[in-house]
């Protein structure tokens, strides 16, 4: 058993360093990739520290779905004073449970291509949902009809444990409304399959199991700033395009309140959103476009751009869910 | 073997104890969900369906993957060749892969643009499509024949050659041997192999999800993912949780109904010999046996290897990091799990009734990771940040999902032993330290090596709990592997895989070596 011990030295470790820190503590939970070597994290946490006289510590909680439940499950006794990274889809349901205080903060200079004028939460970045595909495929669909209609392949994530699989779910919603059942099932057939989540199905298209992934028109800037390599672009689709937004809220029970509102701010100056695009790989929520890196000019800028309220993303979940798990099982 | 003149030793108390541990380790946190949640949920429909599903892929794969093994096991076992040991040590590598890994390799060969597809297309032939049922039977089949294989093998090994020899001297033809050893030593083994691959199958999620081509494959393991993310719904996780442990009894009592006992009497633990009745036809089928199964389960890790072998040198210093981390981590959940198998098997052995009590091991793959883990997040929270014990948890769940392999790979050598030595000791009045020192120590190398080598490889490879619980500094290789996957750095991840299997081979084959030496003639 003596192999345990360096195990419990390092545990021991960390609970030392956070009962003899000085300096007051700002916690936000966030997603995985958000804080890791190759994330906004490090760069954020020099940032914001450079500034605010704290310790800034992030604590990932796998993805945005992940980070909701682990804030439900520790309920009012948690760490956190920042939760960072949820989308509209889920905010509806922290904002149920009480989870976010208001942030009391006017947002200007917001580059969202939507009016923002939620109380509890402020954007931190945004993408558009898309299709992705190499530059060389024919036919590249420019709707869901005309994609439904072709034999185009496509891999896309499962609304049920993915965040864009439940960004697709509503985009097809939003575009069609009632018709969205006849949708799914005209594009049951091509669908290649279903994954648990965005890195599995993206994994899969570059392997080349499909022409098209649902993916971010932002992605083909990974491939052309960080592997020099143009042949992925993203099909504009005629419906427009469904938003993600993510965001950031400021949790009820925190006990650094001030800190707290600081940090949200500094979230929206440039010193936060110029890491963004090339770490994230999103486009930064208050950041005007000429200041984006070299490449994102490239990228596909959708006609309009679609979006639920919070609430009735939250109510119509349940139904959009049978219809498509119905529409696919057949 | 029911009834015992042998006091329960105090080693076999242990056992009884650390049974109990286990149980509360599993069910524990189930309980506390269902506290947290206050009550259960009702099931819907499309929980019914999930289920349904989960069965029957589950039974389908448990049962290919040991059909399939029957023939490779016995090859393996009547043909001694150059490489031999190689080949068996490889063959372990499907088993430990972390699931994205395996299912690219698969695809690789069997996918849309894989290499039977693009075969298929060079000669104007029609597309074979892997996504659906067959997929997720195929992947499991290339997950689970290694440990079917291995399982089975560690039945035919274990026939005594004095056995051998007199059915040399009586002349035996392949139809004798297949009457008087092949099939009360498949008996024997094969409801165990049955019922753990069963059960690995029944927690399935991406492998069936990914393969199954859409939302007609969900799991249980799916909805309870489904249950605890996006809708918060611990009563329903709970209900779900419930579910599979009802599963796992029923399937182990099923076993258990099913089982048979070794009887091949005792020997003197001298290597095996070659096997009588041998014709060219039957070395023909083996070779052919050994070689089918030795593409099937390599060609789609050499294809990840070839993918990934590039960008291991260039990996983040984090993934070096998180690497050692890994190493550090399996080696502990091992010697956790060898120190709950060890007294746990001995008692086992000891009781006529055997996989009731090895069911409670089997609870440990049978139960859901991510209820599991919840479960202890919500009892450990109130006392404790869970995130800074992060590590330690991750190696004990770890350590309990081993438990089940190395119980499968220890009891028979256990019963084994003391009906071989049993009755000497006895006469001899060893009893205690003394008695599995001298009797029942030194007849368990194998499997202890082979178990061992298990529960290190497949605490290397396994997520685990790690991904509820990870704080910033303490990830495992594998956790690392799917940030990559997960920020575009598919180079990476790959070389992060490459290095990741290396790793769970490595560690495999020292234990493994280190319990195969009376197996090399």
């Amino acid at each position: 058993m003596k192999l345990t011990t360096p195990l419990i030295a390092a545990g021991c470790s960390i609970i030392a360093g956070a009962a003899f820190a000085q300096t007051p503590v700002l916690t936000v939970y966030t997603y995985d990739s958000f804080n890791t070597e190759w994330g906004p994290g490090p760069q954020v946490e020099q940032a914001f520290e450079e500034v605010c006289s704290c310790d800034l510590q992030f604590v990932s909680a796998g993805d945005g779905a992940a980070l909701l439940s682990r804030l439900r499950l520790e309920g009012p006794r948690t760490e956190a004073d920042i939760v960072l990274g949820l989308d509209t889809n889920l905010t509806a349901a922290a904002v149920e449970a009480g989870l976010v205080a208001e942030h009391g903060i006017a947002a200007e200079g917001l580059t969202l291509p939507v009016a923002w004028d939620d109380p509890h939460f402020l954007p931190f970045d945004w993408g558009y949902f898309a299709f992705v595909h190499r530059a060389d495929l024919e036919d590249v669909p420019t709707s869901f009809e005309e994609l439904a209609a072709s034999d185009t392949s496509i891999i896309i994530q499962d609304p049920r444990s993915s965040t864009p699989g439940l960004g697709l779910l509503m985009w097809v919603q939003n575009a069609y409304g009632e018709r969205a059942g006849e949708i799914w099932e005209g594009l049951s057939d091509n669908v290649v399959t279903v994954t648990p989540g965005w890195s599995e199905g993206y994994s899969l298209f570059l392997e080349g199991e499909a022409d098209m992934v649902l993916s971010y028109t932002t992605s083909p800037a990974y491939h052309l700033i960080a592997e020099e390599d143009d042949s992925y672009t993203a099909a504009p689709f005629d419906e427009g395009h469904y938003l993600q937004i993510e965001v950031a809220g400021i949790v009820a029970t925190t006990d650094v309140p001030d800190l707290a509102a600081q940090f949200v701010e500094f979230m929206l100056t440039p010193a936060f959103q110029e890491a963004l695009p090339t770490t994230n790989w999103m486009y930064p929520a208050a950041l005007e476009a000429e200041a984006l890196p070299e490449g994102f000019e490239t990228l596909i800028e959708p006609g309009e751009a679609l979006i639920f309220p919070a609430e009735t993303a939250a109510e119509m979940r349940e139904d959009a869910l049978a219809t498509w798990q119905s529409a696919l099982s057949q | 073997m029911a009834i015992r003149t042998q006091p329960v030793t105090a080693l076999q108390a242990t056992g009884g104890v650390f049974a109990l541990l286990v149980v509360l380790v599993i069910l524990g946190p189930l309980a506390a969900v269902i506290w947290r949640a206050e009550g259960l949920s009702g099931l819907r429909g499309a929980d019914w369906a999930a289920i349904r599903f989960t069965l029957l892929q589950a039974a389908l794969s448990a049962l290919l993957s040991c059909l399939a093994a029957i023939p490779v096991a016995r090859a393996l076992a009547r043909r001694r060749f150059r490489g031999r040991t190689t080949y068996i040590a490889l063959l372990g590598a499907p088993f430990i892969l972390p699931v994205i890994v395996a299912v690219m390799g698969l695809l690789a060969i069997f996918g849309r643009s894989g290499w039977i597809n693009r075969a298929l297309e060079g000669i104007g032939a029609g597309q074979i499509e892997i996504y659906g049922l067959l997929g997720v039977v195929l992947a499991h089949v290339f997950l689970n024949l290694p440990l079917a294989t291995r399982l089975l093998l560690q039945g035919w090994l274990a026939i005594p050659s004095e056995r051998v020899r007199l059915a040399h001297a009586l002349n035996f033809s392949p139809s004798d041997m297949r009457r008087h050893f092949e099939r009360p030593l498949l008996a024997a083994t094969l409801p165990g192999a049955l019922l753990i691959i069963f059960l690995i199958c029944s927690t399935s999620f991406a492998v069936a999800l990914i393969l199954g081509g859409g939302p007609a494959a969900t799991t249980v393991e799916l909805a309870i993912y489904q249950a605890f993310r996006f809708d918060f719904d611990l009563g329903r996780a709970a209900a779900l949780g419930l579910m599979q442990v009802a599963i796992c009894v029923a399937a182990g009592l099923l076993a258990w109904r099913f089982a048979g006992a070794v009887t091949f009497g005792s020997g003197l633990d001298r290597p095996a010999m070659r096997w009588p009745g041998d014709t060219a036809r039957a070395r023909g089928f083996d070779v052919g046996v050994l070689l089918l199964a030795g593409l099937f389960l390599l060609l789609p890790l050499l294809t990840v290897a070839a993918e990934g072998i590039g960008a291991v040198f260039s990996l983040p210093l984090s993934t070096w990091e998180a690497a050692l981390r890994s190493i550090v981590l399996a080696l502990a959940s091992t010697a956790l799990a060898v120190g709950l198998a060890l007294p746990m098997a001995l008692l086992i052995a000891s009781h006529g009734r055997r996989l009731g009590l090895e069911a409670v091991g089997l609870l440990s793959i049978a139960v859901s990771p991510l209820v599991v883990g919840t479960g202890l997040f919500i009892l450990i929270f109130p006392v404790a940040d869970p995130v800074a014990l992060s590590l330690p948890i991750t190696g004990l769940v770890n350590a309990l999902v081993a438990l089940p392999f190395l119980l499968r790979a220890l009891i028979p050598a256990v019963t084994a032993a003391e009906a071989s030595q049993g009755r000497l000791a006895d006469a001899l009045g060893m009893a205690g330290s003394a008695r599995l020192r001298h009797a029942i120590l030194p007849r368990l190398r194998r499997p202890l090596g082979f178990g061992a080598g298990l529960a290190a490889a497949f605490s290397m490879g396994d997520l685990g709990v790690i991904a509820l619980f990870s704080a910033p500094g303490q990830e495992t290789l594998p956790l690392e592997m799917y940030r990559l996957f997960g920020s575009y750095r598919t180079n990476d991840a790959q070389g992060a895989a490459v290095l990741l299997m290396a790793l769970s081979l490595g560690l495999f084959w020292l234990f493994d070596r280190g319990g195969r030496v009376n197996a090399a003639a």
